[in-house]
């Protein structure tokens, strides 16, 4: 009887293991349907380099075009496009996700949680920001409108009104990147939102709130901002999009509204989001640092105290991008000295960090290299940002080169910077094999000389004179050298991005295998498999102190006992 | 005895606080950057119309107001009622919120009617128009979201599905419903009382 309880008599055959349509589909289901956070931050990482390199793309087309004087590699109008996809794409679509995928991953298996506090709203918000993406770019096909007036967004990443106003913007390229905003800024901050909770909500036993990793409070101090910055620019879109659809006056100058009002609205958007990029970066450096330097972080309460004091400052800095607009010398005065005052809390990040490296057992591996060079790199462009806060010379230099160079400096010798290195560290992780170190250490050398060659120089043809969003220059000025070598440098940073992504391709299939904690790291993410499974752990972690796994390894001088 | 003691001293429970509450705190931070920009802007462009319909078309909508303000005080009476299990009274006490924010909505509709047909206002006519349509539009369309997640409610309790578990849940619906009611105080203000 028990022989023929089955229809097939011998043992069952497996099904032959390969790649067909139904095997594949399913693949694909998994990824559009999933909830994992682990998959929707791999989702939300992939995502941002892909836009991280569309957006390099236009870089290096802008950078040519200005190579020498009088150059027409693309038309005006296409220039225009350029940059102001480049500033659109960058901000929101690279640097936006780039944040909630590292989140997304890391936070979670940080705390000892098995998923995000809101998985579904996870999803929901990883696809409003994809299809955001999306809408952006369909603007290169239906932009023109029923007037075939331009295809792109041609107005600058601030878009300042009345440019954006329909009598002078015609076509539907303006109302794509609007809705490209709003829509994609749902999608953060329902992510925002996912994050504080997660953090808040979900962390394992004995994980108080001054024991979380500095990745997690500083992800949730960007967080924060992020919902208090992106919201204004929600509302501003929206007053754009009455003005624009509805016949609304509110940047109407004619009808008695005011176009400097969306200036300051879009600023104080603009300017937080400046720090809701960069916290995330200092986060990744909090947690690289003190591995590789084999020294507990320095000074944790001040790190999570300047962050949030970063945090509130940087509320009240917006108009330091309008002084040229023109105020009130009390106007001036506030927004000069408030930004000035933001450069405390940062001064006492980069003092942890440099403690932190001070006496350390430093292995230069391929993540260190990068958050070292962070930390000067971060120092310089804070230096310039002070330079630029005082508004007698910030009259001079609005809007020259001298800008570009300073905050390229934040956003790519700290901000992409910080991502590289955050990408190499947790590579293994997330795969299961290490980042070849040979090519990890080409990649860092020839992006850091093409940093330098491009952002240094920069500076210079700034304080000549040469205005930014310029399509092209007249060669009696004194420029034509100078923007050969910022265009060679941008050219070398490419090179280095190509390395990196051949390596990033290569390693996972070729890599060496990582094991479970490579770096001989103390945060709870290391403790699991690479890659961790789908319920990261097997049982909910305890944990006695900062540094959990420095608690496991070292049972007889446990970190505790210092607490 | 005492050993026990030491120990629940020692191993104090670990509490988080509630993710949905956390989650609904957020949204309201968020939500009120927006309104705060729309505030900002009404009060900036108060006066600032070259033509067109003044601020003093505008009647102060009492009525709207005293409906919309007690369906907070309507919406608490239904927590304390959902929390003690007493489902009917909780029925009752929703349903009436509902009732009561949409009167307000319907109010607000019967406000605007008369705007566009009696006074020549629409949201193109002038600045006013522009600033006071977005900013009771904006407030109005959190009513209309609200109303839908409270009629959503009220339909799985008239059909047997809210039990005395979900009294968590409701109470953090119900601070929508109270973050809706806080920003008319500021909306009435700023709109009716200061832009008059």
């Amino acid at each position: 009887m028990a022989d023929s309880a089955y229809p097939i008599s011998g043992p069952l055959e497996r099904a032959p293991e390969r790649w067909s349509q139904a095997a594949v589909l399913e693949w694909l289901n998994s990824w559009f349907v999933t909830v994992d956070h682990k998959k929707l931050g791999l989702l939300y990482m992939a995502y941002s380099i892909f836009f991280l390199l569309v957006a390099g793309a236009e870089a290096v087309v802008i950078r040519i075009q200005l190579i020498q004087p009088n150059m027409h590699v693309v038309s005006p109008q296409v220039f225009n496009r350029l940059f102001t996809m480049h500033g659109t794409t960058m901000v929101f679509l690279f640097g936006m996700t780039y944040i909630f995928g590292f989140a997304n991953y890391m936070i979670p298996l940080m705390i000892g949680a098995r998923d995000m506090a809101f998985p579904r709203l996870n999803a929901f918000s990883f696809w409003m920001t994809c299809f955001g993406g999306l809408l952006l770019y369909y603007s290169f096909i239906g932009g023109g409108g029923l007037y075939g007036d331009g295809n792109a967004p041609d107005v600058t990443w601030w878009a300042y009104a009345p440019l954006t106003e329909r009598a002078f913007t015609r076509g539907h390229s303006i109302d794509y990147w609007a809705l490209t905003l709003i829509i994609t800024g749902f999608g953060t901050i329902g992510a925002a939102i996912n994050v504080i909770s997660t953090a808040l909500c979900m962390r394992c036993k004995g994980m108080t709130l001054m024991r979380l990793p500095l990745f997690v409070w500083l992800s949730m101090v960007a967080s924060g901002m992020a919902l208090v910055t992106i919201t204004p620019l929600t509302a501003a879109q929206i007053m754009l999009l009455i003005d624009r659809y509805l016949g609304g006056h509110f940047f109407d100058t004619q009808a008695g509204g005011s176009a400097i009002v969306w200036a300051h609205f879009f600023w104080i958007f603009g300017h937080p989001e400046v720090y809701v990029l960069v916290i995330p970066a200092w986060a990744i450096a909090n947690e690289i640092i003190p591995v590789f330097s084999r020294k507990a972080m320095f000074g944790y309460p001040a790190m999570v105290a300047a962050s949030v004091g970063v945090a509130f400052i940087s509320l009240t800095v917006w108009a330091h991008h309008m002084f040229t607009i023109g105020m009130t010398s009390v106007g001036n005065a506030f927004f000069v000295l408030s930004t000035m005052i933001v450069g405390i809390p940062t001064g006492i990040k980069i003092f942890n960090w440099l403690a932190t490296m001070w006496g350390g057992k430093i292995r230069f591996a391929t993540p260190m290299l990068f958050c070292t060079a962070f930390v000067f790199q971060f120092l310089l462009a804070g230096l310039t940002g002070i330079m630029l806060s005082v508004a007698p010379w910030n009259w001079q230099l609005h809007n020259s080169y001298f800008v570009i160079a300073h905050f390229h400096y934040i956003l790519v010798g700290a901000i992409a910077f910080n991502i590289f290195a955050a990408i190499y560290y947790w590579y293994p992780k997330v795969t299961g094999r290490l980042m070849s170190e040979t090519l990890g250490k080409w990649h860092f050398w020839l992006f850091f000389i093409g940093f330098h060659l491009t952002f240094d120089i920069m500076h210079i043809p700034g304080l000549m004179g040469m205005p930014r969003s310029i399509y092209t220059y007249e060669a009696n000025r004194g420029w034509g050298t100078l923007n050969l070598i910022v265009s060679i440098g941008g050219l070398i940073q490419a090179i280095a991005v190509l390395i990196f992504a051949v390596n990033l391709i290569r390693s996972y299939f070729k890599g060496e295998v990582a094991g479970n904690d490579p770096w001989d790291a103390w945060t709870l993410e290391w403790e699991t498999p690479s890659p961790p499974p789908p319920y990261n752990f097997a049982k909910d972690p305890v944990v006695t102190s900062a540094r959990p796994l420095w608690d496991i390894k070292h049972p007889d001088d446990p970190d505790w006992k210092y607490e | 005895m005492s050993a026990t003691v030491a120990v629940a001293k020692m191993e104090p429970a670990w509490v988080l606080p509630s993710k949905g509450r956390v989650a609904m705190f957020c949204l309201i931070v968020g939500e009120s950057a927006i309104f705060t920009i729309f505030v900002v802007a009404y009060i900036y462009n108060i006066g600032k119309s070259l033509y067109g319909p003044t601020p003093q078309v505008l009647s102060v909508p009492v009525f709207n107001t005293v409906c919309l303000l007690s369906s907070s005080l309507t919406i608490v009476l239904a927590e304390k009622a959902i929390e003690h299990g007493k489902i009917k009274r909780f029925a009752l006490w929703w349903a009436l919120t509902f009732v009561l924010g949409a009167i307000f909505l319907i109010g607000t509709g019967i406000e605007w009617h008369k705007l566009i047909y009696e006074d020549g206002l629409t949201i193109s006519s002038n600045l006013f128009g522009t600033t006071y349509y977005s900013l009771v539009g904006l407030h109005a369309s959190h009513v209309v979201v609200g109303l839908i997640a409270l009629s959503t409610v009220l339909l799985f309790t008239l059909t047997g599905h809210v039990r005395r578990e979900h009294a968590e849940r409701l109470q953090v619906l119900a601070l929508y419903w109270h973050f809706v009611d806080g920003v008319w105080v500021v909306v009435f203000t700023v709109v009716y009382i200061v832009g008059r």
